[in-house]
């Protein structure tokens, strides 16, 4: 909807400000993920289908919990599980709900070379608009947690939109409207943060001493965050990126060698505009052409029974 | 000059040579074009010379290949007369007197000099790494087989490699206009002696066999 490019406070491949950074600040929204409270139930994953429409192929059972096996351009969220042993020998079934973290420093948004193909709004949402989309797949390169897929039907990105069309109207994401344990909750992302400092609190005194909240300061924190039982070791989780950040070859290749490259571009014309202008052309004049005359009329013949002083053997008319 | 039309001139580029550095060119304008449309945000408008953001992306790929593919012939052919020899390091450390047209300080120069020796070794490197480089980046066909840390590595080497080939690129063009007669040679394939005489004296005495001949290298 047209209303919504107010909110947006950045926009790929575009260098001035866009009409969010003028808005007032009413503070952000977050999705909080508490693994801890997660059963595997999948709901989650049938109501982003529901939603958003989307209908992944059908696959096959390889003997894993997931179903599907990845994130695809149809499946948006995807409940990743872990068997892990602790240190008691116990077994731990560690479940992560996967999907686009939202990141307050989206590496998508900063690898994207088509202006207005991802927009990060006021509320925290990143989202992509694949009207503008161009396929490249660089929002891949930069994603520091293997989000966007490409769609091999009309080859353009797509990810959770964490239901920007339901937030902008007051609703809660589709995914948080249908878990049944109160696994996924939404708010504003500091009442996501007060709540996820009391879960922390009660599962510390349930003996999960390295309890915490995973909102990783490398990427500015996310607005999709985790209640992880095991919050010092983060990989546990399905490889969850224990320190994520934009890499920093995503920065260097979309970041300051991007204006540095077109400067330098420009220079080597102008050195060469005022080279000219300066130093001129370097023309030959009829003492060259002398010379080589002589040359040539000095020059023994190849073809010995051409005249005296004529055209060099590979002469054109 | 009265007699000019009956001026003898000699032959530098074959028609052969010359279809093929122009179809070169043409490869590389494209591919330039496409390119920095998806290097910069402010040339993202250059897409729409080739049908738009997506049609771009798909195009960029197939244009590099087919600018690759029509170098490699005239790489192989001028091959042998781009080698590094003593005589062009002396030529290059003489930098001043080459910018400033002062040729008379220079060593005697063969078919080519060791700025374009050294543009066509940068030019080879530059697609050597555009091309492994932008079959990682080839997202419709090649980056599934390649780890994300390879991808992003390959990202920057394109946009590096392109960088210093599209640099090279203007300084060769701006050789062209600066050396009068270099474009009339790569357009009908012809130079006056007198500019073979300035320019590369030595492949002048070669191909004349006038005095003093060097004998070729190779």
């Amino acid at each position: 909807m047209a209303l919504q490019s107010l909110d947006i406070v950045r926009r790929s491949a575009t260098t001035t400000a866009p009409p969010g950074v003028r808005a007032a600040y009413t503070g952000t929204v977050a999705k909080l993920i508490d693994t801890t409270k997660c059963i595997g139930c999948k709901a989650c994953q049938v109501a982003c289908m529901e939603w958003n429409d989307l209908r992944d192929e059908i696959g096959s059972n390889v003997g894993v919990y997931e179903n599907p096996g990845d994130l695809s351009s149809e499946s948006w969220t995807l409940m990743r599980f872990t068997e892990y042993e602790n240190p008691k020998g116990d077994l731990e079934w560690l479940i992560r709900k996967d999907g686009c973290m939202h990141c307050a420093d989206p590496g998508c948004l900063k690898a994207c070379p088509a202006p207005g193909a991802i927009v990060q709004y006021s509320n925290g949402i990143v989202d992509f608009h694949e009207e503008n989309c161009i396929g490249c797949g660089y929002c891949i390169a930069g994603c520091p947690f293997d989000i966007p897929r490409i769609s091999k039907r009309d080859h353009k990105a797509y990810k959770c939109t964490l239901c920007s069309d339901r937030v902008a109207v007051g609703l809660e994401p589709a995914c948080i409207k249908a878990c049944p344990t109160g696994a996924l909750v939404f708010g504003t992302k500091e009442d996501m943060q007060q709540h996820a400092a009391e879960r922390v609190e009660d599962l510390k005194s349930r003996g999960f001493e390295q309890a915490g909240l995973y909102d990783p300061p490398g990427v500015g924190g996310t607005h999709v965050m985790y209640v992880l039982h095991h919050a010092d070791r983060p990989e546990l989780y399905a490889g969850l990126a224990a320190d994520p950040h934009i890499s920093s070859l995503v920065g260097l290749w979309k970041g300051v060698s991007k204006p540095i490259a077109l400067a330098a571009m420009a220079f080597t014309v102008l050195a060469g505009f005022f080279h000219f202008v300066r130093v001129g052309r370097n023309e030959i004049d009829e003492r060259d052409e002398a010379a080589a005359r002589q040359a040539l009329e000095a020059a023994p013949q190849r073809n010995a029974s051409q005249r005296p002083g004529a055209q060099p053997p590979e002469k054109r008319p | 000059m009265s007699d000019s039309e009956r001026r003898p001139t000699l032959a530098r580029y074959s028609s052969g040579e010359r279809t093929n550095h122009w179809l070169i060119a043409l490869g590389f304008v494209l591919a330039a074009l496409s390119g920095l449309a998806l290097f910069h945000p402010a040339l993202f408008w250059l897409g729409e010379l080739f049908g738009g953001g997506p049609w771009t992306r798909v195009l960029h790929p197939f244009i590099g290949l087919f600018m690759l593919i029509v170098f490699l012939p005239l790489a192989a052919s001028l091959w042998g007369d781009n080698r590094m020899q003593a005589a062009d390091w002396q030529w290059l450390r003489r930098w001043k007197d080459v910018v400033n047209n002062r040729e008379e300080h220079l060593p005697e120069v063969g078919r080519y000099n060791a700025g374009q020796k050294l543009l066509f070794f940068v030019l080879g490197a530059c697609m050597i790494g555009l091309l492994l480089s932008g079959l990682v980046i080839w997202r419709a066909y090649f980056s599934l087989y390649f780890s994300i840390g390879v991808i992003r590595l390959a990202s920057v080497v394109h946009a590096v490699c392109a960088f210093v080939l599209i640099c090279a690129i203007l300084l060769h063009i701006y050789a062209a206009i600066w050396v009068k007669g270099s474009l009339h040679a790569m357009l009908r394939g012809t130079v006056t002696p007198g500019w073979a005489w300035k320019h590369h004296r030595a492949w002048f005495r070669q191909i004349t066999h006038a005095a003093h001949p060097r004998t070729r290298p190779d």
